[in-house]
């Protein structure tokens, strides 16, 4: 058991006062990228920063180290004076003009300072609306260019807030901007699961007396009832084709896994042990489920077939685990795990059976990987309300968003927008 | 010994019959009041053409200090089975359920914070499931009853402490329109 802890460094963003979240960062990767990214040319006219939002994006992996400009601004590779950035590794520099049908053209580059050359050239357009988007976008080349990993931010999250007694199911950019809500119900919400396109939320509703899945485009807004069995009907989760649906009903006992058609025919049981079976999670190769169950006398993590068949216990450690999801690359999983009163998320990979904490322990629960496998989001608690949180999956790097009201709970990070 | 076995009979009587509000001879022997008392319930609700005793027909339900006044089961942490201090109280649901055929119940399961979310749902079911088990062994029918459970979404009590958490461990016997 490795407890990665040892918090180097404490930064705190400065962001816009009409910030829906703040967004706090502890700790930093064992060696950050200096990274500089003077204001663009033309900026400071537009109605939404771009830089700002870029320089937020990056430092929030715990892999870069922001460089203040101190008052130079190149805004093109040719107007770089190497001499002046010694130690700088990396420059992101831009012009933004204004067209005249409205939409913003930007133009930037990505310029190692240490060779002295440019690695990226891109010219990105967008209406005034989607500022925050193309600066996203941006971060995610510069990521990936420099660390040959995709990046997230373009990426969106779900939650559910929950305030004195109203719940909405919330989509939105995975920094916390752009909060839209789905769904508003005065009785609860849970379990909210993106299809593998991120085109639809299934997700469990108490509205009928009872929790029944539904499935409800983003698009239309158009949503359906998937699972209405007598009890409960819960725990909805995708297989990696977005055919099927996994959910759990206690239509024939206590709760246990049934798979289906996404459009909520066609259910049968996959799990039989008179014990809670629930939280399935598919494997990436949609082959296997991971899955919460107390058949051994308290919750632990197990993994069984699609097919059903027998199922394997993955977790032993001393307290109970539950909330098991796939790494994206199948190698792991992370989970929640109770022990001495409180919830840590952990990762476990198959084939060490190692466990590994994350986070120092707290009330921190639903754990869920980025798309790209390096973040895991999480609910954990700050000044006694819900607010989300992301740990890197090395443990390292900690960042806390709290919203402005209410209780924050399950988010679950969306996948690659195709 | 004698006297508990008249008085059993005079309360068994007074049931049975069903109209006598005051009985003949309450004062004769001791314990009967009590014994009277306890009966009265059961004697009022007891269906009768009699339209003058309809009018003091109550419904045992009202009653805030009868046997059906708490309608809450509580549990340990972890635990879906009732727990004996609680059996007494889902029986006697039971059997004013067995006699009041029209009755329609919801029993809504709850958990503490201490799982997840969806295995906190599965196990107020459980808990939920469990009381209904016992409601139809003590006579009530399987239509006269519905399940939910609301897991550790509508906790009565805020706090992590066991205060709270004691609170919240819960299934709610739910009497439709009541």
């Amino acid at each position: 058991m490795l407890r990665l802890i040892g918090w180097m460094a404490l930064l705190c963003l400065a962001l816009p006062v009409q910030a829906a979240l703040n967004i706090e960062i502890v700790g930093a990767g064992e060696r950050q990228i200096p990274i500089v990214i003077p204001a663009f040319e033309g900026e400071d006219k537009l109605k939404q920063g771009l830089t700002s939002v870029v320089a937020a994006d990056l430092v929030r992996t715990g892999l870069f180290k922001l460089v203040d400009p101190a008052g130079k601004s190149p805004h093109t590779p040719q107007e770089v004076n190497y001499a002046q950035w010694a130690g700088v590794e990396a420059l992101v520099v831009g012009r933004t003009r204004q067209q005249a049908n409205g939409r913003t053209e930007v133009e930037f580059y990505l310029v190692d300072g240490v060779k002295q050359i440019q690695l990226l050239g891109q010219l990105v357009s967008g209406h005034e609306e989607q500022l925050r988007g193309i600066a996203h976008r941006i971060s995610d080349m510069v990521y990936e260019k420099l660390t040959g990993v995709p990046g997230v931010f373009s990426t969106r999250i779900t939650y559910v807030n929950r305030d004195q007694g109203k719940f909405r199911l919330v989509v939105a950019d995975c920094d916390g901007y752009g909060e839209q809500t789905v769904f508003a119900s005065d009785e609860p919400i849970m379990s909210p699961a993106w299809s593998p396109d991120g085109s639809h939320l299934a997700y469990v509703s108490f509205e009928p007396g009872h929790a029944v899945v539904y499935v409800q485009s983003l698009v239309t807004g158009q949503r359906m009832v998937v699972a209405k069995f007598k009890g409960t009907n819960s725990a909805p989760a995708w297989s990696p084709d977005g055919q099927q649906l996994a959910v759990v009903l206690s239509r024939d006992g206590s709760s246990q896994i049934y798979l289906g058609r996404a459009d909520g025919s066609g259910f049968r049981r996959l799990s039989f042990s008179d014990a809670i079976d629930t939280e399935p999670s598919f494997s990436p190769d949609g082959q296997s489920l991971l899955f919460t169950s107390d058949r051994g006398g308290s919750p632990q993590i197990y993994r069984m077939s699609v097919d059903g068949g027998v199922a394997e216990r993955l977790t032993f450690d001393g307290g109970n685990n539950f909330s098991p999801r796939y790494s994206p690359d199948g190698k792991g999983f992370v989970f929640a795990h109770l022990s001495g009163g409180r919830f840590y998320i952990a990762t476990q990979d198959f084939e060490s059976k190692q466990m590994q904490f994350l986070t120092e322990g707290g009330w921190e629960k639903h754990p869920s990987f980025a798309p790209n496998g390096k973040l895991v989001l999480f609910a954990t608690e700050g000044q006694g309300r819900g607010i989300l949180s992301t740990v890197s999956s090395d443990g390292r790097v900690k960042q806390r968003m709290s919203a402005q009201t209410g209780d924050i709970r399950e988010p679950v990070w969306g996948p690659f927008l195709k | 010994m004698k006297k508990i076995a008249l008085s059993a009979l005079l309360v068994s009587l007074l049931s049975a019959c069903g109209t006598v509000k005051n009985g003949p001879t309450t004062t004769t022997f001791t314990g009967l009041d009590s014994a009277n008392a306890t009966a009265a319930p059961a004697s009022a609700a007891a269906s009768t053409p009699s339209s003058a005793v309809k009018q003091v027909e109550a419904d045992a339900l009202d009653d805030p200090k009868g046997a059906l006044a708490s309608r809450s089961v509580y549990y340990p942490f972890d635990v879906d089975v009732v727990q004996a201090a609680d059996r007494p109280l889902v029986a006697a649901h039971a059997k004013y359920l067995s006699e009041h055929p029209a009755r329609q119940v919801k029993l809504e399961g709850n958990a503490d914070e201490r799982g997840s979310n969806e295995y906190n749902l599965a196990l107020g079911q459980r808990r939920a499931d469990g009381v209904k088990k016992l409601l139809v062994v003590g006579g009530a029918k399987d239509g006269q009853l519905s399940t939910a459970s609301y897991g550790e979404e509508k906790p009565k009590a805020a706090g992590h402490n066991e205060a709270a958490w004691q609170q919240n461990r819960r299934t709610d016997i739910k009497y439709q329109g009541k």
